[in-house]
């Protein structure tokens, strides 16, 4: 357990000294929500229609393009093969490394979707729900993100690679993520979507640290 | 199975099966193939065009059934180390991303006239375009690394993780009513399609399946034959440097 602790205390340390990642993540976040209105006009029911997709499909894609930091610099450098060395389970090494990758990316998202949300003139009755959503699904993302992380180290063009592996599987975060929004707003309970997307969170935490940790070994072999 | 991991046993053991094999497909092709395209009847609502059925659904329990084999190969692969996994799982899965888009392709050809659409949205259609999806990647991470064998072992994981989503499309017709229509031949108390219609779609499967396991044993087989060439012209590159002589202008 000090062990785990270690790495997300390490893991956030450097994410705070090097500072500028999490920030740029966000960055494309508020950037890329901000395209959609100039693409499909600044009509307020539109926006208001499509708002909680903007924001999922952005958090989907900002969560995406900071998962070759999860394990990259840590392979290059040779610490990965360290940890991957030391007593700790590396299935619970890579479930801390997804933990530290969450708060340091998952957080900023959640913090920021609802500020966006009211910009594209979401009702304020799908603002919490919104968050409540982020706050189970994100997890997911960065979890699951693990897995293509770990299968595309040391490929070449990992980073188009682990679009095309991540995507589909983050489709049912992005369901479900989206459904609860759009039940509340329509006066339906988001009971169901919100338990579908917590059984998703339970399933990724019990799998995605047994198959990253199994491809990361075969990156380190 | 152990004894059969083989490669080279297995591929005496696949000479030997192909020609039955390519002589099944081609039997079943020619009576499924005008059975259900001259002598099934139309359907009461849908006409003619229920023939893309024939077409449709064998290709679509292939889809599934050659990524079942993509995951089961990438397991025995993973778990045994198996050399023959990772040749079966990179051989089978471009044919499963072709019945794939073969099945994207005759459902879309028969959802225009049906629905009025040639794309819905629906749980099944977009669960097997994530399929197709899975096996993109699986195809693209396997020739993602220099060297082969660690793309394979990615791959295999990636093919293990992605297993998840066969059930989904197996029951999603089930678990969401939209607009695909419900299983109506493996179900709970049996089929529910006439067996005028459901004899030559068996044959057809039945085709297809012949068709698929014709293709793996000519795929698995080139796949090692190419490899054995590979490690070939390495050696034969390293005798070449090997036996030049020392002092020699290397332009």
């Amino acid at each position: 357990m000090r062990a785990l602790l270690g790495i997300v205390r390490r893991d956030l340390l450097l994410a705070i000294r090097q500072g500028s990642d999490s920030v740029a993540i966000l960055f494309f976040f508020v950037v890329a929500a901000t395209l959609f209105p100039f693409g499909v006009g600044p009509e307020p029911n539109v926006l208001a229609r499509i708002a909680a997709g903007i924001v999922w499909v952005t958090a989907l894609l900002a969560a995406m393009l900071s998962l070759d930091r999860l394990f990259q610099a840590d392979y290059e450098d040779g610490s990965l093969e360290a940890l991957a060395l030391a007593p700790t389970p590396l299935g619970l090494t890579v479930l801390a490394k997804g933990l530290a990758h969450w708060l340091t990316t998952g957080l900023p998202l959640i913090a920021a979707s609802p500020v966006l949300a009211v910009m594209l003139n979401m009702e304020a009755a799908g603002l919490g729900l919104l968050v409540a959503a982020m706050a189970l699904g994100t997890p997911s993302l960065s979890l699951i993100g693990a897995i293509g992380a770990a299968l595309t180290l040391g490929a070449r063009r990992g980073g188009v690679l682990i679009s095309l592996l991540v995507l589909p599987l983050y489709i049912p975060v992005l369901i479900f993520g989206v459904g609860a929004v759009d039940a509340a707003l329509t006066g339906l309970s988001p009971r169901p979507h919100l338990m579908i997307l917590g059984a998703l969170l339970l399933l990724s935490l019990a799998l995605a640290p047994v198959a990253a940790a199994a491809a990361l070994r075969q990156a380190l072999e | 199975m152990h004894r059969f991991a083989n490669p080279s046993r297995f591929l005496r053991l696949g000479q030997a099966v192909l020609p039955w094999s390519a002589g099944l497909t081609v039997l079943l092709l020619a009576i499924g193939v005008p059975w259900a395209l001259l002598v099934a009847p139309p359907d009461y609502q849908q006409g003619e065009s229920v023939r893309i059925m024939y077409v449709h659904v064998p290709a679509a329990w292939m889809a599934m059934f050659v990524y079942t084999t993509v995951a089961a190969a990438s397991a025995s692969a993973l778990i045994w180390r198996h050399p023959l996994g990772d040749l079966i799982a990179r051989a089978a899965s471009p044919v499963g991303a072709w019945f794939t888009v073969l099945t994207l392709v005759t459902g879309s050809l028969w959802g225009k006239p049906m629905w009025g659409a040639w794309w819905v949205w629906d749980a099944r259609l977009t669960s097997v375009l994530v399929l197709l999806f899975l096996y993109l990647g699986h195809i693209a991470l396997a020739n993602a690394f220099e060297d082969a064998g660690r793309g394979e072992k990615a791959a295999a994981v990636l093919a293990l993780v992605g297993f998840v989503n066969v059930p989904i499309i197996k029951w999603s017709v089930d678990w969401w009513n939209t607009l695909h229509q419900p299983a109506s031949v493996a179900r709970l108390g049996g089929p529910s399609i006439h067996p005028a219609m459901l004899w030559p779609l068996l044959v057809m499967g039945l085709a297809f399946t012949a068709f698929f396991v014709t293709l793996l044993l000519m795929r698995v087989r080139s796949e090692f034959l190419g490899r054995k060439l590979r490690a070939l012209r390495l050696t034969q590159a390293a005798q070449g440097m090997a036996e030049a002589p020392a002092g020699a202008e290397v332009s």
